[in-house]
Formats: C-alpha cells, sequence, structure tokens
C-alpha cells in the first residue's frame, strides 16, 4: 500500500489522540473554555498553543518548497483576501461551537466512542456539510 | 471572571496540543496537505477520483483513536450536556459554517496561525468570538 495512504491514516489517529490526552474532545470542557465570563477553564489556551508551537516549526521548514518530503506537491491555501464567506462562515461556526461544545475533530473521535450523542451530532453535521454542496450545486447552475 | 483552577489541566492540555502539532506537522511535512478536519471531510462529499483514499483514511484514523486509547485504559471523560435537538442545529450549523468559512479550529486554528495566514487568523478570532457570546448568551442570559 502506498505510504502516503499509511500516514493519512496514522496523522488521523495521532490528531485524534493529541484531542483525547488535551480535553478537547470532551464538550463540557470545550463550552467551560469559551464561558469567559463565567467560571473560567483556560486549558485548551494550552492546547492551540503546543499545538502551533510545533505548527510553526513545520510550516518554517517546508517555506519555500514545491514538495514535500516525501516529493508530493505541496497543496497550501494562496488567498489571502478577506471575503464575507470566511467571515461570516466562521462567525457562524463559532455559534455552532458554542451551541454544543463540538468542533469537527472532536466530534469525529467522540463518534468513535460509540456514544449516541456525538453520532447524532456527527450525522448532523456531515448532513450541513452536504447542503452547503447543493447550495453551491445550484448557485454555480443559477450563474451559468 | 474567575478561573476555574480545578478544573484546570495545564500539562494534559499543553501535551495533547503537542501531539496534534505534531500530527499536522506530519501531514504538510509527508502529505503535503493541511491537516483541517471540515475540509478533509467535507471533501468526500464530492468524491473526486484519487482524492477520496486519503481522506477515507484520515477520518478513520480519528475514528479509531478511541479505540486505539482503550487498548491501553479507560477512555478520558467526556461529558456531552446539550440535548438531541440543541446537538442538531449545532450540528448542521458547524457543518454549514465550516465549509462556507473554509475551515474550523484544525485547518484556521493550528495550521493556518502556525503559517501566519491573515485569512486564519481573522477566522480564529471570528469563530472565538461567537463561541464565547453563544456561551455568554447560554448561559449567562438565558440560564440553560
Amino acid at each position: 500500500m502506498n505510504k502516503h495512504f499509511v500516514s493519512a491514516f496514522v496523522t488521523g489517529l495521532i490528531f485524534g489522540i493529541g484531542l483525547l490526552v488535551s480535553g478537547m474532545a470532551n464538550p463540557d470542557k470545550v463550552l467551560s473554555f469559551l464561558d469567559i465570563t463565567g467560571n473560567w477553564d483556560p486549558s485548551l489556551m494550552l492546547v492551540m498553543g503546543g499545538a502551533i508551537a510545533v505548527g510553526v516549526v513545520a510550516f518554517t521548514l517546508i517555506k519555500g518548497r514545491t514538495h514535500s518530503l516525501w516529493g508530493e506537491p505541496l497543496r497550501l491555501p494562496t488567498r489571502q483576501d478577506l471575503d464575507s464567506r470566511l467571515i461570516m462562515g466562521s462567525l457562524g461556526f463559532g455559534i455552532g461551537w458554542g451551541l454544543a461544545g463540538f468542533c469537527p475533530g472532536p466530534a469525529l473521535v467522540a463518534f468513535g466512542t460509540g456514544a449516541p450523542k456525538a453520532i447524532v451530532f456527527v450525522v448532523a453535521m456531515v448532513a450541513g456539510m452536504a447542503i452547503y454542496e447543493l447550495i453551491e450545486k445550484s448557485r454555480t447552475k443559477a450563474i451559468s | 471572571m474567575s478561573i476555574d483552577w480545578t478544573s484546570f489541566t495545564p500539562w494534559a492540555s499543553l501535551s495533547g496540543g503537542v501531539i496534534i502539532g505534531i500530527a499536522a506537522a506530519m501531514f504538510i511535512l509527508l502529505n503535503g496537505r493541511i491537516a483541517g478536519i471540515s475540509g478533509i471531510l467535507g471533501g468526500l462529499l464530492i468524491p473526486k477520483k484519487g482524492d477520496v483514499l486519503w481522506r477515507a483514511l484520515f477520518v478513520a484514523g480519528m475514528v479509531l483513536a478511541p479505540t486505539a486509547w482503550l487498548l491501553t485504559g479507560p477512555l478520558p471523560e467526556m461529558q456531552i450536556d446539550a440535548g438531541y435537538p440543541l446537538l442538531i442545529i449545532a450540528g448542521l450549523i458547524v457543518g454549514i459554517s465550516t465549509r462556507y468559512g473554509s475551515g474550523c479550529t484544525s485547518g484556521h486554528g493550528v495550521c493556518g496561525i502556525s503559517r501566519l495566514s491573515p485569512r486564519s487568523i481573522v477566522a480564529t478570532v471570528a469563530f472565538m468570538f461567537t463561541g464565547f457570546v453563544t456561551v455568554y448568551i447560554v448561559r449567562h442570559l438565558l440560564g440553560l
């Protein structure tokens, strides 16, 4: 089997374990982090801090390269402009995140525990992504 | 604001963050891709030839993380307070808006900030802001 497929699986596994270790996969803890005016649990600041500290090293290492260490083309977003889709989408995402305490990664990990509530959230989230695709499809049709 | 020191888990959260960072680093250094969960998952809904297996394997790795964890010991606490109707609404919102906003906590919050992308920094500020506001409204204004 192609090594890129192995690394995709292993990366997903490590990412998921990191989410479990960090506390991000526990919606109650996420909501305590978002509750800055209440009894605030700042732990998740350290999750981002730890992840970004390692991430900065990796993204500095690949700066100026066109291919990964394994010779795969680097697929980095190139857009620099701030459009309303980015901003409205991100504002909307925060509302959904704050309502249940789940963002996509931790939701997938929680799904893997078999918890019925996590399964319902993930099904709704995938349905939301499908709705997006349908809206986009009808939009591009209307334009062309 | 008061800090909830009894729930504060600095070392677990920091080391979990570092593990997440290692996963994000592996993915860009080896596969040449951004480890953005909403994008990886959403891309499965419009399957393109040669673009399906790596996504499916990454998602499978995340979903299997709790199973791998169980080989070493009991899973960490996971408390989902939201009821089913709220989980469905939140899931739909997260699904639609992460696709509109081109990313979530992983793609924008970890990878985007690590590569100092202006779009990702704006997106992260936006979803953190509405996350804080949503929890404030739900917990302190509505008292739910």
